[in-house]
């Protein structure tokens, strides 16, 4: 019997990039399969392909071995294919039924909305599958977890046979990643098949059937997961062998860097986004922030760099009060600040290389004497700090928008590591790069360590958190729940903090008992 | 890989020069001018009669009486101008002095059209470099008339190597008075520099009035109209008469050349630029950037002043009400066709100018009306705001990466 779904030499060129390069992949009908690979591997080209949000170059699908032609979303609809996006394309003022229906719209005699008849459809759907989905809820109301069930209904709604799930664990806490795991192996138990994009080896050792890896737009090859182990995985992603785990000395921390007393702030929408966090980060230490995007870490972060002003406490650098709104000021005192958004904070896009590298030192000797800009010392300290730093660009002349994520992001490192700085405050400092910038970026890091810095590390990547950290703090609604040295941080423990949930002493003990009977 | 990439498929050096040439942004700019000038041309022809008539002829007799009509009226443009050259060498070989000033003058009054466009041209672009949209060039430009026809006849015995300075600094400085307000409320409160800087036009409009009609009315005239300035106050007239060049075209271009230098050779050119490429990011880089949108609203408003006061001390000697003709509101799409750099300003200003004044001449000796030349100028800017139509018709080639934009905030003052 023919598989329910077949990509057949699927080929998509941009200019200037082969982003998928004669691509097979086949999908039998009651399977996870994952596919794997980096970021920029072309696995979302891949699937926009199969969305119909872009057109192959070449190829042919099919499903049930029926050639397909899918020109956009609505063909891929018609032919049963499904995708939840990694983000939610979800109007918050309705109510799920509204938000399901839309665009698909049961009407009553008179061309009244029949809210009704779909609610119960969404009733049989969710409880079919165990989603656990209220009709009638606002979405703004609803946890992430729900929301991305909503999705899912949404495209059970329109009789979807294949669903792809683009990163959906992205947004979650590892608990409600456990429970989605829980729910695709019932959605596939009842018949459907499911592709699962993701560059997560754990989750792919996890809940896969099959994984095919991707690399540089070209198939590497399909395994299972009884089969692979992590390692091997990892190597197949990136082409060469990958050192997970980074070695990290026992920390020595010294003089205390950042002290932060009963801080408050407010977010753009005048809620408490930071609600009275004491803590503090010593020299020679990290200390991790961890929990789900939208606790407060952006605003905590933004208040300690002078970009927000907190409405109540104390935060001093280097024994320093610092006053508010003065991002010089502080980062003057020798604190330097990669920004969770580099594209939005961190660089001037328009502006080449050199001037970036300069962004918040220019106004110093020797890149400016009395008000002239030195353009012969910005171009070679940019040269040098491109050597230095590996930065991919054709001269430091180029804009910035011209390079890669990766690239971007080590003009922002450059920048910041080539200052004498006491404390580092790293927000979600390798989010989207690939393997190969993630590890680079991850030894820099450490090597500030070394040299003495005080890094407080913001992330929502529990790997990347317990990996670096010595100590681990845990956002929730703007509170720091519990900080962990890092030796008892389990995930088991970090991810109930993360959900708001506080383990009492048994629990972190038993969690770590267990977490040591699967590591031996 | 790469290098390998770049030996193989090297093209040769005339290919090269052409692929760049068909990238960049001059090629669009150049293309956007030559294709408004054929549109225009055939809207000439679409609406002279003549034309109609030789149609009913025959075709071919038609287009010919198309063509006929639109090299008449780009000649005559071109004449009016720049002077006809026929005259020129005529009057030259006569050696009369008053007939070589009148051949040539057509050229000098252009660059005297040019002189208060590089001005204002530079105050929009300015702005637009910071992410500021300042529609307040022409109010800023009365402020700045007022202020320096002021100082022109109100201070007396000084000589002409300070009263002209000092003239043209009080124009500065009314100019950026009238440009610091809306930078100040933008700052301080978030309020558009749109909305206020309209505002503002009315409110120099207005003022203007009343002081020409009130405490500056010249109390020896019956309509309202200021005194003479002083003669010292004058800007030096380079010709005898009939030619009225006169210095300020080498002031603005003086000016323009330390915009220049202030943008994209000095620090506060730095942080100017970066507010202006990209707010967020010159927050975090440290910068002020309240002080940057007061200071950049000021010395928009100071270049602006720069105009009003380049008018009524180097041409008219006096203020009467409504004098401009429209040069601050002209000047915003100069700026757009100059890409907001200076040099591309003059560049544009003297386009401007040049048409500006070239088009009377086709008025009186062709007959179409000068607005032909504003329907010019909206084409042109239609195609420079949207390269997309000209590189599409002439098959050019994207560029390799995103031009530098420039953002300007979003209602509601981001």
């Amino acid at each position: 019997m023919a598989p329910l779904l077949e990509l057949r030499g699927i080929t998509k060129r941009f200019p200037g990039v082969l982003a998928n390069d004669h691509i097979d992949l086949t999908l039998e009908k009651g399977e996870i399969h994952a596919l794997l690979g980096e970021n920029g591997a072309g696995k979302t080209t891949l699937m926009n392909i199969l969305y119909g949000l872009y057109s192959q170059d070449e190829g042919d699908i099919f499903v049930n071995g029926n050639k397909v032609t899918i020109n956009e979303p609505t063909d891929a609809i018609k032919a049963g294919i499904g995708m939840v996006h990694q983000h939610f394309m979800l109007i918050p003022v309705f109510t799920v039924t509204e938000n399901i229906m839309l665009g698909e719209e049961y009407v009553k005699a008179g061309g009244f909305l029949d809210r009704k008849k779909a609610a119960a459809k969404i009733t049989e759907i969710s409880d079919k599958y165990n989603l656990n989905v209220n009709p009638d809820a606002y979405v703004r109301d609803l946890p992430v977890g729900t929301q991305q069930r909503v999705e899912i209904i949404k495209i059970l709604f329109r009789e979807a046979e294949i669903l792809i799930m683009d990163e959906p664990s992205a947004v979650l806490t590892p608990q409600e990643v456990d429970e989605l795991f829980k729910i695709m192996r019932v959605l596939v138990d009842q018949g459907k098949s499911i592709i699962f994009i993701t560059h997560k080896l754990r989750e792919v050792m996890e809940c896969a059937d099959r994984i095919t890896v991707i690399r540089g737009g070209k198939v590497i090859g399909s395994t299972t997961p009884k089969e692979a182990d992590t390692k091997k995985l990892a190597t197949m992603m990136v082409g060469r062998d990958v050192q997970l785990k980074i070695k990290k000395t026992k920390s020595d921390p010294k003089e205390t860097v950042l002290n932060v007393e009963n801080l408050r702030v407010m977010n753009s929408q005048q809620h408490l986004a930071v609600d009275d966090i004491s803590f503090n980060v010593r020299a020679g230490e990290v200390l991790g922030i961890a929990g789900v995007q939208g606790n407060g870490q952006t605003e905590l972060v933004r208040a300690l760099t002078g970009l927000l002003p907190p409405t109540e406490g104390k935060i001093e650098i280097l024994g320093q009060d610092t006053p508010q709104e003065k991002p010089r000021f502080i980062t003057e005192l020798g604190s330097a600040h990669i920004p969770e958004d580099r594209q939005k904070d961190g660089l001037i896009l328009a502006f080449p290389v050199a001037d970036n590298l300069i962004l918040n030192t220019y106004f110093h000797e020797p890149f400016s004497k009395g008000i002239t800009l030195q353009f012969d010392e910005i171009a070679n300290s940019g040269n040098a700090l491109v050597e230095k730093f590996d930065i991919r660009t054709p001269s430091v002349n180029t804009p910035v928008s011209n390079l890669s994520g990766g690239n971007q992001q080590k003009v922002i490192v450059a920048r910041e590591f080539s200052r004498p700085i006491k404390l580092l405050i790293a927000s979600q400092p390798t989010r989207g790069l690939d393997v190969g910038s993630i590890e680079y970026i991850h030894k820099r890091l450490m090597a500030k360590r070394e040299e003495g810095c005080a890094i407080l590390l913001v992330s929502t990547e529990l790997d990347e958190i317990i990996q670096l950290s010595d100590r681990i703090a845990v956002m929730y609604r703007g509170k720091i729940l519990d900080i962990l040295d890092a030796q008892d941080a389990t995930k088991e423990v970090l991810g109930l903090l993360m959900a708001g949930i506080k383990p009492s002493d048994e629990m972190k003990s038993q969690a770590k008992h267990e977490e040591q009977i699967i590591l031996t | 890989m790469e290098n390998q990439k770049q030996t193989q498929n090297k093209p040769s050096g005339i290919a090269v020069f052409f692929d760049e040439l068909s990238k960049s942004s001059g090629m669009v700019t150049f293309l956007a001018i030559l294709t408004g000038i054929l549109i225009a041309g055939l809207l000439v022809a679409l609406t002279t009669v003549e034309v109609y008539d030789a149609f009913s002829i025959s075709f071919w007799s038609g287009i010919k009486e198309a063509l006929r009509t639109a090299w008449n009226t780009y000649s005559s443009l071109f004449i009016g101008a720049f002077g006809d050259p026929k005259k020129i060498a005529a009057a030259f070989q006569g050696g009369d002095g008053l007939e070589i000033r009148r051949a040539i003058n057509p050229f000098f009054e252009s660059l005297v059209q040019t002189t208060p466009f590089i001005f204002g041209g530079l105050s929009v672009a300015l702005g637009f470099r910071v992410g500021l949209f300042n529609i307040g060039a022409e109010g800023q430009l009365f402020i700045g008339a007022m202020t320096s026809v002021y100082a022109g006849y109100a201070i007396t015995g000084l000589p002409a190597y300070i009263h002209i300075p000092l003239a043209l600094l009080a124009g500065a400085a009314g100019g950026a008075a009238w440009g610091f307000v809306p930078g100040y409320l933008k700052a301080k409160t978030g309020a558009h520099e749109v909305i206020i800087t309209i505002m503002m036009n009315y409110i120099a409009f207005k003022l203007s009035d009343f002081m020409l009609r009130g405490p500056m009315k010249d109390p020896n005239e019956y309509t309202p109209k200021t005194p003479w300035i002083q003669e010292s106050a004058q800007l030096t007239r380079l010709f005898p008469d009939t030619i009225r060049f006169h210095i300020g075209f080498f002031i603005a271009l003086g000016v323009a050349y330390f915009v220049y230098w202030l943008l994209f050779k000095t620090t506060w050119g730095f942080e100017l630029r970066t507010v202006g490429s990209n707010p967020n990011g010159a927050r975090y880089a440290g910068i002020n950037t309240t002080k940057a949108t007061v200071v950049a609203m000021s010395l928009a408003g100071s270049l602006a002043g720069l105009a009003g006061a380049n008018e009524v001390l180097g041409l008219n000697y006096r203020l009467v009400p409504s004098f401009t003709s429209g040069y601050g509101f002209d000047s915003i799409a100069l700026a757009l066709l100059g890409k907001n750099h200076p040099l591309g300003v003059v560049l544009s200003a003297l386009l401007f100018g040049f048409l500006r004044n070239g088009s009377r001449q086709m008025q009186l000796k062709s007959g179409v009306p000068i607005d032909i030349v504003s329907i010019l100028q909206a084409l042109i800017l239609t195609f420079i705001a949207a390269p997309a139509i000209i590189r599409s018709i002439y098959r050019l080639k994207k560029p390799d990466h995103e031009e530098e934009t420039i953002k300007v905030g979003s209602w509601g003052g981001n």
